[in-house]
């Protein structure tokens, strides 16, 4: 690909911090499981499963910043509680291991179909980056997708807690897909070869069967996301970056 | 006649295949076939550059800072060009088949048992994470897959019936 125009470069920036932030923010909450989950595997899986996260994260910022030329620790941690573009899915605490494995089996899929697309991206670094991260992902959807059984099946209390938590997320998992300002001109690129909207129906058609197959109950409105499922934050966002930056913000221009 | 002084080339390559994995010693970054290529080309100083493309096993690799530092030290030592840049690459994935045999082995014999062999068949989510494995101690087969997350990124653990060990795995992706 030649050299990007104005235009396409801020699109693309778009796209790549959000999705930085998805992972980074969710590797991040997951994070939080290291020590307390269910069962010692679990800790180890879900540490493992953020450590990827904060790998992939860490990988988009870094072709971020050779787009901006800004430095990539300073995107990470940087900006304050606004300047972050995670998708509304993103917000939440970790809350209980349901809620966790719920939004987990969520994004999951949902990154999954983002990758897959992306993989044939006409901007070979991400095209390249897209490949090598679904390698890594497929432990993650077939560990989520075990465990949203298990829950779903494993009893009255788990299924319900489930059930609930799905519910609770649906709406702000549309989200992920939410309408970018830059879309049309990357797609135009085909540096996003298919349109969000395209995507998240591709992610309903597969997430939707996998709930109806554990006797989850499908919430009904899949309203299309609004523009704003990006940017808005809420309290529980605030607190986490109050975490992840307290590092970072004690000494503001320390070389790492 | 005196017998021809190895290449730069093999000079670079012996130097690489001395430098262990940083959370796997047992195996060289030569063995675990994250060294994509290497090549001399004039350097912006006007000397003469040596790069050498680096492919994470997983993107999020903590241990790619180390290896990279390693890398660079050790060809500056060697003194074949007058800059060495390591640059991390995923212009190709990393995928546990570029494990070399005698990477296996070593592997094997530090007991890690090594990946499967995935092939060209790979397509996302057909990637096929088989439950047994077979034990590094005793070579039994009649393992089961306790948890496909280990203590690095790398890593899976299993347990063996036989020899009733637990053991890792080196995953394959």
């Amino acid at each position: 690909m030649s050299e990007l125009d104005a235009e396409t470069r801020a699109a693309l920036a778009e796209l790549l911090l959000a999705m930085a932030d998805d992972e980074f923010v969710l590797g991040f909450w997951d994070s939080e499981w290291t020590g307390i989950a269910p069962i010692l595997e679990e800790d180890v899986a879900m540490s493992s499963v953020s450590q990827d996260e904060i790998g992939h994260a860490k990988a988009l910022y870094e072709l971020l910043a050779g787009l901006s030329g800004e430095d990539a620790d300073r995107i990470a941690f940087g900006r304050p509680v606004d300047g972050y573009r995670h998708a509304a899915l993103m917000n939440h605490a970790r809350t209980d291991w349901a809620f966790s494995i719920a939004r987990r089996f969520l994004y999951e899929h949902a990154d999954a179909v983002r990758l897959e697309s992306l993989a044939a991206s006409a901007y070979q670094p991400l095209a390249d980056l897209a490949v090598k991260m679904r390698r890594e992902e497929t432990y993650h959807l077939l560990h989520f997708d075990l465990w949203l059984r298990r829950l779903a099946e494993g009893g009255d209390d788990s299924h319900a807690r489930l059930a609930e938590a799905i519910g609770a997320l649906w709406s702000d998992a549309q989200a992920v897909f939410a309408p970018m300002a830059g879309e049309a001109c990357l797609v135009a690129a085909r540096i996003l070869p298919e349109s969000l909207e395209a995507l998240r129906a591709r992610w309903l058609e597969r997430v939707i069967p996998l709930l109806e197959a554990s006797h989850l109950p499908v919430p009904a409105a899949t309203d299309r996301p609004t523009a704003d499922g990006r940017t808005q934050r809420t309290d529980e966002f605030a607190w986490l970056h109050g975490e992840f930056t307290m590092v970072s913000g004690s000494e503001a221009d320390a070389t790492w | 006649m005196v017998a021809a002084a190895p290449s730069r080339e093999s000079a670079v390559w012996a130097a690489l295949a001395e430098i262990a994995d940083p959370e796997i010693p047992a195996i060289s970054l030569v063995d675990l076939g994250v060294i994509r290529s290497f090549f001399f080309e004039p350097g912006e100083s006007g000397g003469e550059r040596l790069t050498v493309e680096l492919m994470p096993t997983f993107v999020g690799c903590p241990a790619i800072d180390v290896m990279r530092q390693q890398i660079g030290e050790q060809l500056r030592d060697l003194g074949l060009a007058d800059e060495v840049v390591v640059q991390v690459t995923f212009a190709e994935p990393w995928t546990s088949d570029r494990i070399t045999p005698a990477g296996r082995e070593a592997l094997r014999s530090s007991g890690f048992a090594p990946p499967m062999t995935i092939g060209s068949t790979f397509g996302g989510d057909s990637l096929t994470v088989l439950p047994i494995a077979t034990c590094p101690y005793c070579a039994s087969r009649n393992t089961t897959l306790e948890n496909p997350f280990g203590p690095t990124l790398c890593r899976a653990i299993y347990h063996c019936a036989d020899c009733r060990q637990p053991f890792e795995a080196f995953k394959p992706v």
